[in-house]
């Protein structure tokens, strides 16, 4: 089967060499104009962002203060179409749209699955209206479909916490439609495109291509709609756009249709600002606006992505710290002939932290590179001194590995290359729940029950290296064939009842997928392994024989000191699970991968999992993504950083999140110092091979007292394990979490 | 109070010279406040003075901390220099580095030809050949000024200031590049008179980049506690912004730069 779909693939490709090309990279390529100077031409907001920005806040009050859900539509289905026009305040927006008729209004999109929106409006006292009901009386919806398909192995590691987060009661999300095609090519063209790609679908059918030919039709059939979308806010998107402004609007329009159709976990909206600059640069070449002006549009249309909202259950809420919606944009990077893709309007996007506030949304991801100009540089040190609100990314070692300069970042910090290639999301397995397993001839440290088979019983008073790696190795292997199994169940469902119809519009008929696996807690594991290698560890048993301590006699080397010890038994854990994980083919095709990578569950992962060999207590959060355990590195950040460098890219293709916490006089005396240090710093990450680094740049009184005050602290925004989150709307117990986590507190 | 007297500890330090290898109290790989740009620090173990306000008086003993070979440091230097820049690099503080200068004089070498920066931060106490060589592979010197009056430096540190003078004297004479750093302790170190005279004594000197002006701080009291020794400044605090204030407005008075750290 597999053979047959890389066939078809071949068939369809060269058929479409010969369509009208849809090709928004060439026209970035040729016509963006780097910018290498510093940030002294930006400027404030105007009165009318200020103005309209005023009303978003205080509906945002309103929204808290009503639980954390303003209003919502209890009678339609949300989609492209749904809605009728909706203003913060007509006369004063510049770009215009959203998701239902009223700002912050929820809307229903229940095909991920009817039950989890009738949780989520229940919670808040409504009902979903019976003809919504009856909708489902007939039809399936996503997780409906995925249950009737889990066997009862998937049910029982879903349910035991071994794989967690799995999007089989939600939209799967990740996927970043090309939303730069509609504003190039008006979506008159972009329908005769895929219209071209149907016919070219053609000859004796198989499966994939009876597939392939329902969803171009339905992506023809997003295109319509957005066109009426569009006309219901008096915009002609049926062709291109013209302007600074409507280029920004009709791309606006394009996500706005995804976001209406789909509540998917992360909708990120790609590389938008040089493709932005183009316009804005013509524009101001031409008079026809000003750079107050040019802020203004960028201002509202951020503005206009902070308000996105998708009705999610109040448990999905406490996960998540607030409701993330990860629009995700990626600034920066280089070409790959050598040029910046920095062009003013990168540092437009930063600035409006600075005209609009700090804010978690949109998601702004720099993509680093050793070659950035080095104002460019500079202005993102000052950014996250002032705001914490940026992550980084290593764009010279994607560029190297994954080949394409023409690249978004799916959800936190998945590289994805735009138009041309989407992801499968597959949340994440608890590798320390893993280890306990094998630890316990297969069964489950907390329940006690059996879940994997043949793990042999570790005898003696101590655990042997030898034997542990074993048992590891085999649980391992089990898991990652269950986990393939419940990924290819998920995303055949997905495709089947909940299809991005709107997105995949914008991306090329039939484009490449990566499986995105994950795995939370190496560092755990890491430090585990090598105290069992490095020093004498005795498991404590209960009468049922499951393990409930340890005893660590004497000492060994812990991750995040840059100790190659214990640093290789992460990095070979990283490696050996990948590998088990790429065994097993994928639905459609798909390439798998993997992610290191806990977003805020970290807190949740340690509420489930029993003590572990390393010391750390029943309950007991994990550490962030791929960060070290906090406490345990004693050498300072670049130590710590070193140790997390050396987890192998190409083992977690779908990325390694680290969060790096610091008070500003750590990074330097002088607030050039702190500039200066932080870019030396990421410059020195990076160079060793890094993936990704949030940064946060917070002092610990401040954390405190927002903890003890959080009517203080509406804006206070934090990054955690690869995206932002507004820390007062962290739980208290996950606010603790991130006080008590490593501060790199040099004095 | 024990082993602190530079006789009494005489041996020892021959001893650890003779080992190719430093002995470390602790490592930081972040430092930023030890000299330009990113910093690994190393602190070694190891002091002659006894200040009241010694934020780590476990280093004060020569007989703690743990040997770490040169070929260590500088293998940990090397890894460490993506993140150097073009000013960063190694900085010996401690404790107090002079007790191991013959040592750090090949490690300095062995930085050199690596192309690392390298900073000593310093008491002076010790000006003889060795140190004398020492500050030839020295990029840059950090020399902590207690007291300029011999009887207050006495007071916070046992001992007396006339070696450090000559050793800033001598580092001026190569014309090297060296910043000041003085610790404010208010009603020790903070008396107008003598602020006045510090300048005075320095106001020529062309070496000093900058003076860095530390205030006092109580972050290494529970130290003194773990080591069961009395904490004789209990009663004092750290000094107002508007007494930094005045010290950084009559330092300016002689010195190019002057710095609050
Ligand atoms: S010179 Fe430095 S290390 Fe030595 S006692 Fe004084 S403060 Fe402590």
């Amino acid at each position: 089967m597999k053979s047959q779909t890389a066939e078809t693939k071949d068939l369809i490709e060269k058929k479409l060499l010969n369509l009208p090309l849809i090709d928004v990279k060439a026209f970035v390529e040729k016509n963006v104009i780097p910018y290498y100077g510093d940030d002294s031409f930006l400027e404030g907001p105007t009165q009318r962002t200020t103005t309209l920005w005023q009303i978003c806040l205080e509906a945002m009050l309103e929204e808290r203060y009503k639980g954390g859900c303003l209003a919502i539509d209890t009678e339609t289905i949300s989609s492209i179409t749904s809605h009728k026009p909706g203003y913060i305040n007509k006369d004063l927006e510049l770009i215009v749209g959203l998701q239902t008729d009223e700002l912050l209004k929820r809307a229903m999109k229940p095909f991920g699955g009817i039950r989890v929106v009738e949780g989520a409006v229940a919670e808040r006292g409504l009902e979903v209206a019976e003809e919504v009901k009856n909708v489902f009386k007939h039809t399936s919806d996503h997780n409906n479909g995925v249950f009737s398909a889990y066997d009862d192995e998937i049910k029982q590691y879903r349910s035991l916490g071994i794989l967690t987060g799995l999007p089989d009661n939600y939209a799967r999300g990740r996927i970043i439609g090309d939303y730069r095609r509609l504003a190039l090519y008006g979506a008159d063209e972009l329908i005769r495109a895929k219209k071209n790609d149907l016919k070219a679908v053609n000859g004796v059918l198989n499966e994939h291509k009876i597939r392939l030919r329902e969803e171009i039709t339905s992506q023809i059939k997003a295109l319509k709609d957005m066109i009426v979308l569009g006309n219901s806010y008096g915009l002609e998107l049926n062709r291109p756009a013209t302007s600074a402004k409507e280029a920004i609007q009709w791309l606006y329009m394009a996500y706005l249709a995804a976001v209406k159709e789909q509540d998917g976990a992360a909708m990120s909206l790609g590389n938008v600002s040089n493709f932005i600059d183009i316009y804005i640069e013509k524009d101001l070449e031409k008079g026809l606006i000003t750079e107050s002006e040019a802020q203004e549009l960028v201002d509202q249309f951020v503005m206009k992505l902070r308000m996105v909202r998708h009705l999610r259950p109040g448990a999905y809420d406490e996960i998540f710290g607030g409701d993330p919606t990860w629009v995700t944009e990626a600034i920066g990077g280089q070409f790959n002939d050598g040029r910046t893709k920095v062009t003013k309007t990168s540092f437009r996007f930063l600035q409006t932290l600075y005209n609009l506030g700090a804010s978690p949304e949109p998601n702004l991801t720099v993509l680093w590179s050793k070659d950035l100009p080095e104002g460019f540089k500079k202005f993102c040190g000052k950014v996250s001194i002032d705001t914490s609100s940026i992550q980084y990314e290593n764009d010279d070692l994607m560029r190297k590995t994954r080949g394409s300069d023409d690249y978004g970042i799916a959800c936190c910090v998945s590289y994805q290359e735009l138009g041309k290639r989407i992801q499968f999301f597959g949340a994440r397995t608890n590798l320390p729940k893993t280890l306990l397993m094998a630890l316990n001839e297969g069964r489950e440290e907390i329940s006690g029950k059996k879940v994997l088979q043949d793990i042999s019983v570790l005898e003696g008073e101590y655990l042997e290296y030898e034997a542990v790696m074993e048992n590891f190795k085999k649980s391992m292997s089990q898991i990652a064939e269950v986990y393939s199994r419940a990924m290819n169940i998920i995303h055949y469902m997905h495709d089947r009842h909940y299809y991005e119809k709107a997105q995949m519009a914008l991306i090329d008929s039939d484009p490449g997928i990566d499986m995105a696996y994950g795995a939370a807690g190496i560092s755990i594991i890491a430090d585990s392994l090598s105290a069992i290698k490095y020093a004498k560890v005795k498991p404590v048993r209960n009468e049922d024989g499951l393990t409930v301590d340890f005893i660590v006699e004497g000492d060994y080397p812990k991750f995040g000191n840059d100790n190659d010890k214990v640093d290789e038994i992460a990095a070979y854990i990283t490696k050996f699970f990948s590998e088990e994980l790429a065994k097993h083919a994928c639905y459609k095709n798909a390439r798998p991968t993997l992610s290191l990578l806990t977003i805020t569950s970290n807190v949740m992962y340690g509420k489930k999992t029993g003590t572990t060999p390393d010391g750390r207590k029943e309950g007991e959060a994990f550490a962030p993504g791929a960060n070290p355990m906090h406490g345990r590195d004693t050498d300072g950040a670049v130590a710590a950083l070193s140790s997390v460098a050396k987890l192998d890219y190409r083992d977690a293709l779908d990325g390694i999140s680290n969060t790096f916490s610091i008070i500003p006089k750590s990074l330097g005396s002088s607030r050039e110092d702190q500039i200066e240090n932080l870019s030396r710093l990421l410059d020195g990450y990076f160079e060793l091979g890094a993936h990704h680094l949030n940064v946060n740049v917070l002092d610990r009184d401040t954390l405190m007292d927002a903890y003890k005050n959080p009517e203080n602290y509406p804006q206070l925004t934090i990054r955690v394990s690869g995206y932002a989150v507004n820390f007062t709307r962290l739980s208290k117990a996950h606010q603790l979490e991130v006080i008590t986590r490593t501060f790199h507190e040099s004095l | 109070m024990k082993n602190t007297s530079t006789t009494g500890s005489g041996n020892l330090i021959a001893n650890l010279q003779k080992a190719e290898a430093l002995r470390v109290h602790s490592i930081e790989t972040f430092g930023t406040h030890d000299g330009p740009g990113i910093r690994l620090v190393i602190f070694v173990q190891g002091c002659q003075f006894h200040c009241l306000y010694c934020a780590n008086p476990d280093t004060i003993s020569i007989d703690g901390g743990t040997l770490m070979s040169l070929d260590q440091i500088v293998a940990k230097a090397k890894k460490q220099k993506p993140f150097f820049g073009k000013n960063g690099g190694v900085t010996i503080s401690g404790g107090e580095p002079l007790l191991q200068r013959a040592m750090l004089k090949e490690l300095f070498n062995k930085l050199h030809k690596e192309g690392i920066h390298t900073t000593l931060d310093t008491n002076g106490k010790v000006i003889d050949k060795q140190t004398k060589d020492l500050l030839e592979t020295t990029d840059l010197v950090m020399l902590d000024i207690k007291h300029i009056n011999n009887d207050w430096h006495h007071k916070i540190t046992r001992l007396s200031n006339v070696n450090t003078l000559k050793f800033a004297e001598y580092r001026e004479s190569t014309g090297k590049p060296m910043w000041l750093r003085y610790v404010l302790v208010p009603g020790y170190s903070d008396q107008e008179e003598y602020l006045h005279q510090l300048g005075d004594h320095f106001k020529n000197y062309k070496s000093i980049e900058k003076i860095e002006i530390l205030p006092y701080h109580k972050l290494g009291v529970h130290k003194w506690e773990a080591l069961g020794w009395k904490y004789e400044l209990e009663h004092v605090e750290s000094p107002e912004i508007t007494s930094l204030k005045k010290v950084s407005d009559i330092l300016q008075q002689y010195f190019r730069r002057v710095e609050v750290g």
